[in-house]
């Protein structure tokens, strides 16, 4: 909202000079958001190193990706909608209701190798809604999204009532918690791999540019021939394909469908992202960022469950986290705008 | 008469009567007197806190963090209750507003003095807050029998036949309503929330609205956590998890925009009372809860589509309407 005031005037304004990229320097360098977040991950892991004696274990360390691999799966896409001035509240609804859609597809007699696609689709499903509404009604995400998360979350209580299902085949609990080489996890690996194709898609494409360029003024996107509305559609159901992505490998992994799967989530996952230094306001962050707070995040819970202290303290360490990162620049660089 | 009928207060009140009448034909037992007693006293809590969290969502901003800084509120006075049973159920009270203030105060200091955006920083709090309430009470309940008992009491207890829960909220809205419409306060959360640089050069101190906004949203989070501990004679963890999300669909639904500027107090009221009347309705009619949450969803969802459609601007189109399609520019995150 203050953005567009505090604009630096440049002193020679021809309107023909294209700034070059400005030349590397350290100084600038560690100033970045990812940078520090960097520093703080070195950090967070070397003083886990230091005070817990089985911290380095590799066979630990390597099951502790488990803790966020399906949270971070989200966080990607939902990284995008918020450089893209967008949000979604409902991913743990359609989470949830992908993981019953499983669940329901399989106490039917579907073969196992469709259950994927299944939650992919029902994924993308409720992620269309949430996108038409936005781009269709010309509503705000945020409302759209506390609306249909009660829906989505409702709906998959329907279907459920108070059973659980279980039972599920072999081949999702190889997915949700087996190891490539016996050793690192597939959930870890498939998210370096997503990472990967979200990081070269929004930093090396015309299709991430014109993101953020929506993120920096939707109008002015849409006056210079982006199709913004189709690209807030695509994220979307991108995001709740992702969400189905991430249903299919927990189930998979906790074997089963529970009336409370993935409670709470979307608020994490948002965290995830906000940490990674992507701006609320839209069009700045990097994918690079997010997932070095989700490493960080990551870091900090498996270091606090070794220590055996209690999840709940983790939710006051994320919000302090979180809190501390975005005042502590604004408060060492000043207020500067005076109100 | 047909100004009034366009009135969204009004469409929304007489949609709440219809949905009573309804219900009221499959269910006769839904409109006699001591169920709609019921409903009402029901609904106080909803609609107190939908009338702060209008105030904040006037100036652009969202309070995340209502449901936990209530349920921290709660634990605390539960737990000072249970310690010191002699302290008068007043000084209990008080400090549980003044708990919620606090709270509310350093969302608004982080939002109004270091300027940084409401949702991010309601949503550190919220887990913090949350956290906190663990921390309190060691995860342990503070259950009834734990509680004095004119603590538990004092909520449901009648003057002149009607509960104090009732009286209190009608008072808030009474005082919402003075701060809303006739206060300079109010009238400045409104010039922030429409145009924050004009009412930057105008001169009013949009930080120190900001912070006393978010301090009066506490304070009402603080007090709804004495009423629902009370109320409910249980105290834990998890009170209220997720309410925050049921008060922002309450402003939502009552027509207060998102985007800032616009709500009226009216509007905050019939939307906690028409959420409350279709939760108290659902299992009358033997719906199964598993249905409720369903439910809410389409109604929010089906709520904000009318109040787009009625909100569209009224003018004259001088441009060819290819240009003029982006108007909407999405989400004020």
């Amino acid at each position: 909202m203050s953005n567009s005031a505090d604009a630096p005037e440049k002193a020679s304004s021809s309107r023909y000079i294209i700034a070059d990229r400005p030349g590397f320097r350290l100084g600038t360098l560690l100033g970045r958001w990812e940078s520090l977040l960097a520093l703080l991950l070195v950090a967070a892991f070397a003083a886990n190193a230091i005070m817990l004696p089985h911290f380095l274990d590799l066979y630990n360390l390597a099951d502790g990706t488990f803790n966020f691999s399906e949270k971070a799966l989200i966080a990607l896409p939902m990284a995008l909608l918020i450089i893209c001035r967008e949000i979604d509240i409902s991913v743990s609804g359609i989470l949830a209701l992908s993981s019953v859609a499983i669940g329901l597809a399989h106490a039917n007699g579907v073969a196992p190798e469709l259950l994927l696609p299944i939650a992919l689709a029902t994924g993308t499903a409720c992620g269309w809604l949430n996108g038409i509404m936005v781009t269709h009604f010309r509503l705000p995400s945020i409302v759209v999204t506390i609306g249909t998360v009660s829906l989505f979350r409702g709906l998959a209580s329907v279907v459920l009532g108070d059973k659980a299902f279980t039972g599920y085949p072999q081949v999702m609990a190889d997915w949700g918690q087996g190891y490539f080489f016996g050793f690192i996890p597939r959930e870890f690996i498939i998210l370096l791999a997503f990472a990967g194709l979200f990081a070269f898609v929004l930093h090396a494409t015309t299709w991430g540019r014109r993101i953020y360029a929506i993120g920096n003024n939707p109008v002015a996107a849409r006056f210079s021939g982006i199709a913004v509305d189709r690209y807030r559609l695509v994220l979307f159901m991108l995001t709740g394909a992702m969400a189905g992505l991430a249903a299919y490998l927990l189930t998979g992994r906790i074997g089963s469908t529970r009336p409370n799967i993935a409670m709470g989530w979307e608020l994490e996952v948002i965290t995830m992202v906000i940490l990674g230094g992507v701006s609320i306001a839209g069009g700045a962050g990097t994918i690079g960022g997010v997932m070095l707070a989700v490493l960080t995040l990551g870091t900090v819970t498996y270091g606090l469950s070794l220590a055996n202290i209690p999840g709940i303290y983790m939710t006051i360490v994320v919000g302090i986290l979180l809190l501390a990162t975005i005042a502590l620049p604004r408060l060492l660089r000043g207020r500067r705008t005076a109100k | 008469m047909k100004a009034l009928l366009k009135m969204r207060e009004v469409q929304l009140a007489l949609c709440t009567v219809a949905l009573i009448i309804l219900v009221g034909t499959r269910a006769p037992v839904f409109v006699t007197g001591s169920s709609l007693a019921n409903l009402l006293t029901d609904s106080t809590l909803l609609i107190m806190l939908a009338l702060t969290q209008m105030l904040v969502i006037v100036t652009r901003g969202v309070d995340l963090s209502v449901a936990s800084s209530l349920a921290l509120a709660g634990m605390m006075s539960a737990l000072l209750a249970s310690r010191f049973p002699e302290l008068p159920l007043p000084l209990v009270m008080l400090a549980a507003v003044a708990i919620g203030l606090l709270l509310g105060l350093i969302n608004g200091y982080l939002i109004g003095y270091l300027d940084l955006a409401p949702i991010v920083v309601t949503l550190g709090t919220m887990s913090v807050y949350r956290g906190l309430v663990f921390v309190l009470s060691g995860g342990a309940w503070v259950s009834s029998h734990q509680m004095p008992a004119d603590f538990i009491a004092f909520p449901l207890a009648r003057l002149f036949g009607v509960t104090h829960l009732v009286w209190i909220s009608a008072l808030t809205v009474l005082a919402a309503w003075y701060v809303a419409k006739h206060s300079r306060f109010g009238r400045d959360l409104y010039a922030i929330g429409n145009e924050p640089f004009s009412a930057r050069y105008v001169g009013i101190p949009i930080a120190s609205r900001l912070m006393w906004t978010y301090g009066l949203s506490g304070a009402m989070a603080g007090l709804c956590g004495y009423l629902w501990v009370a109320r409910y004679a249980v105290a834990y963890t998890e009170i209220a998890y997720g309410f925050e999300f049921t008060v922002i669909a309450a402003c939502v639904i009552g027509g207060i925009s998102i985007a800032g500027g616009s709500g009226s107090v009216a509007g905050a009221v019939l939307g906690g009372l028409f959420l409350a009347v279709i939760g108290n309705a659902l299992p009358v009619v033997k719906v199964s809860p598993f249905w409720q949450s369903a439910l809410t969803g389409v109604v929010i969802l089906t709520a904000v589509l009318i109040n787009a459609r009625g909100g569209r601007p009224i003018g004259r189109q001088i441009l060819p309407l290819h240009l003029n399609k982006s108007n909407a520019t999405g989400s004020a995150a």
